[in-house]
């Protein structure tokens, strides 16, 4: 499974009203503005492991949104002590997608610790992460996230994707630009609700 | 434990005081008043930390929906957050209110503490981040307001440092 495969096969979703992303820098942040970017996408192009500290930021202050965090495992990996503080506060708001290419793909390609046994999903379950997943086909992964959707519960979903990713790391949207887009977009959210 | 509940109470007031619902936290000896606190209000919300970089997370999202938040850590935390801080906050210019233990000082009794209190203000210095320090109860409330207000006029991160003072009553 490709992760841009991946991610178009859920888009209509991550655009969808109420709905709030945030993901990782490198492949994911690039390869997700190429699908198309959105006023309630927001990119943490750096500071690697605290993608899904800001999601929890936003899913605790913000309950009647539902927010979606696209991680990865180099990130993860750096940071699994949010797993536990994800699991402490178990925003029933907040879906943890994890795309595991078991490589730092953005810096050469150099393998993690999930390409020699590592397990993120049985990771984020002994944390306490309630419902975990993991999905090694654009099938698997497409029904395990609607079902994460659906269930109203924190989800922590590892895709197991190819270490392939866009030609370029780089876009043209400003890492402001879009900050202040985005804190825009849930102001408004706010006024609308 | 020697730990002052009277000032405690005050910087908890000060920080209810101008509009601060979200707290992270990582517990420290001087902090636990400060966090019991947090706990027991209904309308605070408490984030207890693995890591204090997560803090940084937090705030960030706190602020994109449009609530107020304070980071509450010891410096040796402040240290451990660093690349959040700038790889966040300051390049996506979030303003966070950090609430920093000052631990190593004169009076520091803990060796392990001694080595972190020699550079927390030389790295806050480097990293170009307004620095006051509350010493004193009287200074709290007032120099509170304004370290937000400029957190905010500034979109960038301000720290308060904690004095043993402050924080500590000796026998």
């Amino acid at each position: 499974m490709k992760r841009v495969d991946a991610m178009r096969a859920i888009y209509a979703e991550l655009e969808a009203e109420g709905r709030v992303v945030v993901t990782i820098m490198g492949a994911v942040a690039a390869e997700l503005q190429g699908l198309g970017h959105r006023a309630n996408f927001f990119y943490l192009q750096h500071a690697m492991g605290i993608a899904s500290s800001v999601g929890l930021g936003i899913a605790l202050c913000r309950p009647e949104l539902k927010v979606i965090v696209l991680d990865g495992d180099g990130s993860v990996l750096m940071n699994l002590g949010g797993l536990t503080t994800l699991a402490r506060y178990r925003p029933r708001n907040l879906v943890h997608v994890v795309f595991d290419n078991e490589s730092l793909l953005s810096v050469g390609g150099f393998p993690t610790a999930t390409s020699t046994g590592t397990d993120l999903a049985a990771i984020a379950k002994g944390a306490g992460v309630p419902r975990t997943a993991m999905a090694r086909t654009p099938d698997e992964f497409t029904t395990a996230f609607a079902e994460a959707l659906r269930a109203d519960d924190l989800t922590t979903l590892v895709a197991k994707v190819e270490a392939v990713g866009p030609a370029a790391f780089v876009t043209d949207l400003s890492l402001l630009e879009n900050r202040y887009q985005f804190q825009r977009h849930l102001q408004s959210l706010k006024h609308g609700a | 434990m020697p730990v002052s509940v009277t000032s405690s109470r005050i910087i908890y007031d000060a920080l209810k005081g101008v509009g601060v619902r979200v707290v992270s936290a990582l517990p420290e000896t001087w902090l636990v008043h400060l966090i019991r606190m947090a706990e027991d209000d209904p309308e605070m919300t408490l984030v207890r930390l693995a890591k204090e970089e997560e803090g940084v997370g937090i705030s960030a999202g706190a602020h994109f929906a449009g609530v107020k938040s304070a980071m509450l850590m010891q410096n040796h935390g402040f240290l451990a957050s660093v690349n959040g801080i700038v790889s966040c906050a300051q390049l996506y210019r979030i303003p966070l209110l950090m609430l920093i233990s000052a631990r190593g000082e004169f009076g520091e009794r803990d060796p392990w503490q001694t080595e972190g209190g020699l550079v927390t203000t030389h790295v806050l210095d480097a990293l170009r981040i307004p620095t006051d320090r509350l010493d004193a109860g009287d200074q709290v409330a007032k120099r509170i307001a304004k370290a937000q207000t400029l957190a905010h006029s500034a979109s960038r991160p301000v720290a308060l440092l904690l004095g043993r003072d402050l924080m500590w009553e000796d026998a």
